[in-house]
Order: C-alpha cells, then sequence, then structure tokens
C-alpha cells in the first residue's frame, strides 16, 4: 500500500502530465463506448442482444478487468524487470515479489477505466427491470471476473519468465479477454466460445452468469447449471495461476553479473 | 552462519545448429562448492570474471535455486525460505542501486522500514546512527538518480542494515569508488564487524578490500573453490611475489 | 555539403540499419503478430456480426469489412497505430538529442531513414503472417486488379510517411513539455480512434464521420485499405495523403530548427 502510495507521488512530480494521461485514459475508455454507440447507431441488436444488455456486459467486463489492471496490471513489466536484473532486488526483500512486481511504478490513471465502466454499468441496470432474484448475481460477477482477471494477468506474468523478450504475448490475453468479454459470445465463433469456456474461462467473466441476470438461453445449448460456475472457474483458475507463477520463480535464471 | 555443501549451478542454453536444430548446451556457473562461514567471520570472496562469484552469491540470497547440493544461510534454505531469510539478510550489489531511483534517500530508506517491518523506534535510532556513521546527513533529501556512486553506495549500505542483519553480503561494494569514498566504506565495515559481529561476506577486485577487512579469503575458480585460508596462507602460496596482486595472480592463472 | 549519391546512401544505410536493428528483436515481433491475429480475429466477429445485421453498411459487404479489419491490423506494427514512440523520444528526453543534432546530417531525414527501416521489417514479420492468417480464417477480398497491388503500396507508403510525420512532431514535444508520456498516451487515442482502427471512418455517424475523415490519422488507414478495397478514387487518396504527409513533414522540420536553437542557447 505504502509503496503504491509512493509512486503515485512520483507520478505528480509532473502535474501536467499526470492529467494528460489520466484524461488520455478516460478517452481511451470513451471511445471502447463509443465504439459500440456507432454499432448500435446502425443497427437495434448485436448478436441478438440489445443495447442496454450488451453495456451491463461491458460494463461488468470493465469492472472487473479495470480492477485487476488497476491492481494487477504492472505484473506484466516482469520482463522488464527480468532484463534489466531488477528482479533480482525484487527477490532479496521479505515481501512477495508478485506483490511487489504489481505496486511498482503503481499509476492511479487505470482507475479512469474503472469509473468509466461503472458508469456504464450505472446507466445499463436501470434500463433492465431488473428482479433481485436475478439482479444479486451482478456483484458475485464481477468479484469472480475481477479474480478470473486477476489470474490471467498473473498467468502472463508467469509466462514471462520462459518469453521473456517477447512479453506482449500476455497482451493476446489481457487486454484480449478484454476486448472479447465486452461483447455477447454469442457473436463469436462457436469453436472460440467453447475454448473461453472450457479452456481459458473467459466465459465466466460475465458471460455465463449474464445469461442468468437477463434470463437467457445459451445459444450453443451448453449446460445450464454453467452459469452458477463462475466462482469454481475462479477458484480453479486462480489455483492454476499461483502454481504457475511460483514454477516461473523457482525456474528464474538471473541475468549478467 | 552460511553453509554450502556441495552447491552447484548450471544453465542450460540452446543455441541454432542449423536451420531448426537447437544445440543443448550446458554451463556450469558453479560445480561442487562447499564452505562454511562461522558467525562474525569477515570473508573475501575472490575470483576472476566469470569464476561464478555472482552465482554463487545469488543463491545464496535466494535469487538463483541451486541445481545440485545443499544451502543454508542463518540456518534457513535460501530459496524455499526467500522471504524470511530476507529479515535476517543484507544485500548490497555494487552495480545495482537496491533504493528507488525517483525518490529522495528518506524516503527509500521509509520504504525500507516498512517492506521489512521495522519498529518505528528501532528504525529512528539505527538511521540516526547509519546516518553519522556513513555521514549521511547531506544528502538524505536528494532522489537517489542525482546521488553520486559514492553516496550512492554509502545509501545502499545503509538501507541493507535498517533491519539489523546477522548476515551481509556485499557484491563488489566498492567498484567505482573514489580512494576517499573506499576508505569511508572500509573503516565502517570494518567497525561493523567488529562492534556487532556481523557476519559480513564481500566479493571484490580490488585486494586493497581484501588486505584491509578480511580475517579469510576464499578463491574460486571454474566454479570450484581453489584456496581457503587467511591472508597470511594466501602469501604463502607464493612467498616469492611480493605484492598480493601477484599472488592472486598466480592463483587465478594457474600457477599457484 | 557532400554530392548527392553519398547523401542517398548514407540515408540508405541507416534504413538498412534500422532494419536490422529491429530484427534482434524478432521475438518481440513474433508476440505483437500473434496479438495483432487475436484482435484481429475478435474484431472480425464484432464487424461481422454487424454487417450480417446491415449488408452493405458505409459501402462495404461483410468480407470488406473483414478485410477492413486485418488490413488495419497490419497497419499496427509499420506505423505503430498505437502511438508507438520514435527511439528519438527517449533520446530528447535523456538529452542525446544534443548529440544528435550537432551531426551533419539532417535529424528527421535520419529519424525516417531509421523508422522506415523499422516499418519495413515488421511489415514482414508482423503485418503479413496476421493478415494471411485472416485470409485462411474467413477469406479476404481479393484486388480486382493487378494494378491494385502498386496502387495500395503507393497509398501505404504515403500512410507510412504521414505516420512518421506525426510521431516525429510527438517525440520532439518532449524538447518543450518536461514529461512526454501524457502527450504520447493522448497521441495514442487520436491515432486509434481517428485512423478507423477500431471502426470504419465509414460508418460514424454524421459530422462525427466528416470531421474524422479529414484528420491526418485517417490517410494512416482508412485511406489505404479503401485504395486497396476499390472504393475511393485513387488520385483523390494519394492527394490527401501527400498533403498531410507535406504538411506534417514542413511542421517536422520547423520544429527541428526550434529545438536546435533551443540546444544551442539553453545547451539542452
Amino acid at each position: 500500500m505504502l509503496l503504491a502510495w509512493t509512486w503515485m507521488r512520483a507520478s505528480y512530480q509532473y502535474p501536467l502530465s499526470a492529467a494528460m494521461m489520466t484524461v488520455a485514459s478516460f478517452v481511451v475508455n470513451a471511445l471502447d463506448i463509443a465504439a459500440i454507440w456507432v454499432i448500435f447507431a446502425h443497427v437495434e441488436r448485436l448478436g441478438g442482444f440489445s443495447l442496454p444488455e450488451v453495456m451491463l456486459l461491458y460494463g461488468t467486463a470493465g469492472l472487473s478487468f479495470g480492477l485487476a489492471d488497476l491492481l494487477f496490471g504492472n505484473v506484466d513489466r516482469l520482463s522488464g524487470h527480468i532484463r534489466s536484473g531488477s528482479f533480482d532486488t525484487v527477490l532479496i526483500r521479505p515481501v512477495s515479489p508478485f506483490v511487489q512486481v504489481a505496486v511498482d511504478r503503481f499509476s492511479v490513471q487505470r482507475f479512469g477505466r474503472v469509473l468509466q465502466a461503472a458508469v456504464v454499468l450505472a446507466l445499463a441496470v436501470p434500463q433492465l427491470d431488473l428482479t433481485a432474484s436475478r439482479a444479486w448475481m451482478v456483484p458475485v460477477m464481477i468479484v469472480c471476473g475481477f479474480a478470473i482477471f486477476v489470474s490471467v494477468f498473473t498467468l502472463g506474468a508467469a509466462l514471462q519468465f520462459l518469453l521473456t523478450d517477447a512479453p506482449e504475448v500476455a497482451n493476446a490475453f489481457t487486454y484480449g479477454g478484454n476486448q472479447l468479454t465486452q461483447y455477447p459470445l454469442s457473436i463469436y465463433g462457436g469453436e472460440l466460445v467453447r475454448g473461453v469456456t472450457f479452456v481459458l474461462p473467459l466465459a465466466f467473466v460475465n458471460w455465463q452468469p449474464a445469461l442468468f441476470v437477463l434470463d437467457r438461453d445459451d445459444p450453443l445449448g451448453l449446460p445450464h447449471w454453467l452459469r452458477f460456475a463462475s466462482p469454481l472457474a475462479a477458484l480453479l483458475l486462480g489455483l492454476v495461476a499461483a502454481a504457475a507463477w511460483r514454477a516461473g520463480i523457482r525456474r528464474y535464471r538471473s541475468t549478467g553479473s | 552462519m552460511i553453509e554450502v555443501e556441495r552447491a552447484g549451478r548450471s544453465f542450460t542454453h540452446r543455441r541454432k545448429a542449423g536451420v531448426l536444430r537447437r544445440e543443448r548446451h550446458v554451463v556450469h556457473a558453479v560445480r561442487d562448492l562447499t564452505f562454511s562461514v562461522a558467525p562474525g567471520e569477515f570473508v573475501g570472496y575472490l575470483g576472476p570474471n566469470g569464476a561464478g562469484k555472482s552465482t554463487t552469491i545469488k543463491m545464496l540470497t535466494g535469487i538463483l535455486t541451486p541445481t545440485t547440493g545443499r544451502v543454508r544461510v542463518a540456518g534457513l534454505d535460501p530459496s524455499r525460505r526467500r522471504t524470511a531469510l530476507a529479515r535476517r539478510i543484507g544485500v548490497v550489489f555494487g552495480q545495482r542501486t537496491t533504493l528507488w531511483w525517483d525518490l529522495p534517500l528518506r524516503d527509500s530508506f521509509e520504504l525500507v522500514r516498512h517492506l521489512y517491518n521495522v519498529d518505528q523506534g528501532d528504525f529512528r535510532r539505527r538511521l540516526a546512527e547509519l546516518e553519522e556513521l556513513l555521514d549521511l546527513g547531506s544528502f538524505l533529501h536528494i532522489p537517489v538518480r542525482q546521488l553520486s556512486l559514492g553516496q550512492r553506495m554509502r545509501g545502499d549500505l545503509a538501507a541493507a542494515l535498517l533491519h539489523a542483519p546477522s548476515v551481509l553480503v556485499l557484491d563488489e561494494p566498492t567498484i567505482g569508488l573514489d580512494v576517499v569514498s573506499k576508505a569511508a566504506l572500509r573503516a565502517f565495515l570494518r567497525e561493523l564487524n567488529a562492534e556487532r559481529g556481523t557476519t559480513v561476506l564481500l566479493t571484490t577486485h580490488d585486494l586493497g578490500d581484501v588486505e584491509r577487512l578480511c580475517s579469510r579469503v576464499m578463491v574460486i575458480d571454474h566454479g570450484r573453490l581453489s584456496f581457503d585460508g587467511t591472508l597470511g596462507d594466501l602469501r604463502a602460496t607464493a612467498p616469492e611475489e611480493s605484492s598480493i596482486e601477484d599472488v592472486v595472480a598466480r592463483l587465478y592463472t594457474g600457477g599457484g | 555539403m557532400p554530392p548527392r549519391e553519398t547523401v542517398f546512401q548514407l540515408y540508405l544505410r541507416i534504413a538498412l540499419y534500422g532494419f536490422r536493428k529491429h530484427s534482434t528483436y524478432r521475438a518481440a515481433a513474433l508476440a505483437g503478430a500473434f496479438t495483432n491475429t487475436v484482435f484481429g480475429i475478435l474484431r472480425a466477429y464484432v464487424l461481422i456480426a454487424l454487417w450480417e445485421a446491415r449488408p452493405g453498411l458505409g459501402g462495404y459487404d461483410v468480407v470488406d469489412a473483414v478485410t477492413f479489419c486485418f488490413l488495419s491490423q497490419a497497419a499496427i506494427g509499420p506505423m505503430q497505430m498505437f502511438g508507438g514512440s520514435l527511439d528519438l523520444a527517449r533520446r530528447v528526453r535523456s538529452g542525446d538529442v544534443a548529440i544528435d543534432l550537432m551531426r551533419p546530417a539532417s535529424l528527421q531525414l535520419w529519424s525516417l531513414a531509421d523508422d522506415l527501416g523499422r516499418a519495413f521489417y515488421l511489415l514482414l514479420v508482423r503485418s503479413v503472417p496476421p493478415t494471411l492468417i485472416g485470409a485462411a480464417l474467413f477469406g479476404l477480398t481479393a484486388p480486382q486488379t493487378v494494378w491494385r497491388w502498386p496502387e495500395f503500396g503507393a497509398s501505404f507508403a504515403l500512410g507510412l510517411l504521414t505516420s512518421f510525420g506525426w510521431r516525429y512532431l510527438i517525440a520532439l514535444s518532449a524538447c518543450w513539455i518536461d514529461d512526454d508520456r501524457g502527450v504520447q498516451a493522448l497521441s495514442g487515442v487520436l491515432m486509434s480512434f481517428f485512423s478507423g482502427m477500431i471502426l470504419p471512418l465509414t460508418i460514424f455517424p454524421g459530422w462525427l464521420g466528416a470531421v474524422a475523415q479529414a484528420t491526418p490519422w485517417a490517410a494512416m488507414v482508412q485511406v489505404p485499405v479503401d485504395v486497396y478495397l476499390g472504393t475511393r478514387g485513387l488520385w483523390e487518396a494519394l492527394a490527401f495523403q501527400g498533403a498531410w504527409a507535406a504538411a506534417l513533414l514542413a511542421l517536422g522540420a520547423l520544429a527541428t530548427a526550434g529545438a536546435r536553437r533551443k540546444v544551442v542557447i539553453q545547451g539542452g
């Protein structure tokens, strides 16, 4: 916590730049939703889902991802630490390396994404007339989605122990996962959806639980109980990610002198 | 305090040996290393470039897991109990700072205090002591990136000692320092070892460090210890040589 | 002033070194190709869903839309569509730019040659594979005539020049702004949204579409892809891109002169 605070202070040494970065972060994320707005200027439904329904998916995915990114998104800098040798320094301190890498150069700008997703979600929910018997799933899915994205970030970081020169591979899964879950999975091909259901369980970030919230049939006809399986998926992925991270540390080969 | 038993560390490299074929190529940075260091000893750890000094240090501090053998520092297995060990040892890399580049030295110390959970009272007392001994007062408020090398090294050393470790591991601490900074650093280390009984292991290429500080010298070559004894024993390996540099040079080139 | 051939050879050599320098980051380029492919596939599905609901939207059919998606993904590497900065920005921040400005060669042409070398390498490694994978998975529009290839090539090259002209200005801005990361981030937003990277500009509604189509960022992705698809007049397209490229490069020359004056007077 204190490390994070110190980084915030350091970044405000240049207030103009920090302000512009926060604006940029707001705008970047506003552009995502602008794209959805442009799409719905042309169609009533996308993949069988209305604008408020897509906004629910967008908002929950954005909130889960945004929180994970805010707190742990920095772990994608691991390869940089490994190449520069500063990961050695991290390892000689009595705090979990994962936490240390996550808070290093912590930046509040990422909060822009969380806020923007929260606004979208707040706009979407009143338009959907949800009953309490279904709406309770919304906070559950945000928490589970958060846990899943944290695991994905961790897996991406663990991958960087292997692919130190190619950290961008992890982006395909982290940022790619966010892009994927912003839209109803019904627009994607069947194989892709099965892949993100049973292999890398991104479908449990919001899609499966949202089918319950919106009381919709699964376009692929997957079993009904899957829509309650988000906590299980989050737990399993979390265990895999933790094991991968530990394996990565043991495999770590310090560079140079 | 430090026990190393038949420890070894090898690295596997893959290199191209054709269009698709990759050859596996094993490098033994350290092979079959055995030694132990008793509490309160001040040991100089020498060896030519690439002999395995840094690899040893990294195994002792838990950064690298040994591929063979056993390592114990302060009673702990470094790679398994890395975080517990971190509270008992202090580490300084001469070529790399563990301080925060953009922060004033004082803030870096404050972060270290939180990282290591040092009690506020102990922290104040030790910082005051270190401030005096290492003469930090004049640059505590300056960001680390603006410090001179000598100042930075003193800052790094203070940061490594704030949690009062019982073992101090120094990897080339005097590299690049001018004669005055070197002398100050040596005086401080000697006192630390004599007064507090802190165990010190130091690697260096500067034999002045060894002559003035170390009660014992170990030399590593090709991943194995080639010498272990007192400074006097070291000189005795080549009595006809007058300077310690020449004695060590003979040892490195295999003449000793 | 050295003879013309030597000057040309110098910049050719710089371009060659730029190419070679980047070829040492092959793993990173391949990782970029992988990520571009994944995002290409995800974006393609969104566009397919949209065009299936509204065939013919923006003057494209569904295959054109998917083609648009993969060609715009292909532009990311060479044109650095997310605002990836020139190496120059780092040299400005560290003050090393003073050394560059003292060289008896134009800083702007030097950077351009280096950047074109980089772009050409990334074109091969980061642009071609995702496009081929897209073609294999979804089927892309083939050019209507053989002449389309050189036309697209010319338009893409002008897009590269425009992209360089823009990024050069952003990099030099660090001479006047303490910390240019904010400018970089904002530049990334503008480049990605108004170039057609997120959605084709032809489907932007009303005034937003009109504004977007007139920007230099449109000259980087939207216009070259339209030339490829044959949905825009060739000469009009090239004239538009040429005008923006010339304007940005001229501004860049002015900024270079300003930077040199600043370094000479204030010593960095």
